[in-house]
């Protein structure tokens, strides 16, 4: 029998592995990825709240609403992804590098 | 065998899997491996959500991420560095750090959840999406226009930034 236990712990190891890869990857393109990872990490979680948890009187919209959740989630990381990969085009041009510990205009 | 038993066999496998190619995106030393194992790992999300009766969000992730967001980071590669050298993605310095800090969040989180106990009984309508698309344009419409602004800027900035100047 398949629990709502069972997709938040396989959520919370997935969410612990993208948490590493964007803390310790060196290409911005594979911390960009990591994030992903995150941020899918979390629609699990929604979703399988909407399965599991019955609706209460409190939430006046159903029982889909961590499904909506989800969808809002997943434009907000489509609109995240192709702004980060122009602005790590923009880097690269200036740069010639990729290497997050090369960017550093900001260090005195 | 029963309705249950199946559901626990796919979720096994699709698990194991995500687990596998999550790890692979960190792990691999070419950065276009990592990419590749990404796809997989969408695409094993698409069968969980099929598994938890969201089959418009198991759609939409097929799409947008294994459609869409995956060009987007092929192109990235492609037009950035080697993508096929094998030192393409290396860790940093504080990788030793990185580790203490997630393992660390995994513990507190397994912890946690360990300790919760969830109210149990939900299930999903039988015509979720319809429902879906009624809650998405009715009470949450104001959300849904505000995503709609927001892809649209994202699209001309993302257009702006990336021009050659």
């Amino acid at each position: 029998m398949i629990t709502l236990q069972h997709f938040l712990v396989l959520s919370a190891v997935i969410f612990s592995i993208g948490l590493y890869g964007a803390l310790a990857k060196r290409n911005v393109v594979a911390v960009l990825m990591c994030i992903e990872l995150m941020f899918n990490a979390v629609n699990i979680t929604l979703v399988a709240f909407a399965r599991y948890l019955p609706a209460t009187a409190g939430n006046p919209y159903g029982p889909l609403t961590g499904q909506v959740f989800a969808l809002f989630i997943i434009a907000v990381a489509a609109a995240e992804a192709a702004v980060a990969l122009a602005i790590i085009l923009a880097v690269y041009r200036t740069r010639r590098s990729v290497n997050v510990e090369d960017v550093n205009l900001l260090q005195s | 065998m029963n309705a249950d038993s199946y559901v626990a066999i796919a979720f096994w496998i699709l698990a194991i899997g995500m687990v596998l190619a999550a790890y692979a995106v960190v792990a691999l030393p070419r950065i276009i491996h990592s990419a590749l194992a990404l796809v997989l790992f969408f695409f094993q999300i698409a069968g969980l959500y099929v598994l938890l009766r969201a089959e418009f969000i198991a759609a939409v992730q097929v799409i947008i991420y294994v459609g869409a967001v995956t060009v987007l980071f092929l192109f990235a590669i492609m037009l950035t560095n080697r993508s096929y050298a094998p030192d393409s993605n290396p860790a940093n310095r504080q990788w030793i750090a990185a580790g203490v800090v997630s393992l660390g969040l995994l513990g507190t989180l397994l912890a946690t959840l360990g300790r919760q106990t969830w109210p149990t009984g939900g299930q999903v309508p039988a015509n979720a999406t319809v429902l879906l698309g009624q809650l998405m344009l009715g009470p949450f419409i104001l959300p849904f226009e505000i995503a709609a602004i927001l892809l649209l800027v994202a699209m001309v900035g993302a257009i702006v930034i990336a021009r050659e100047s």
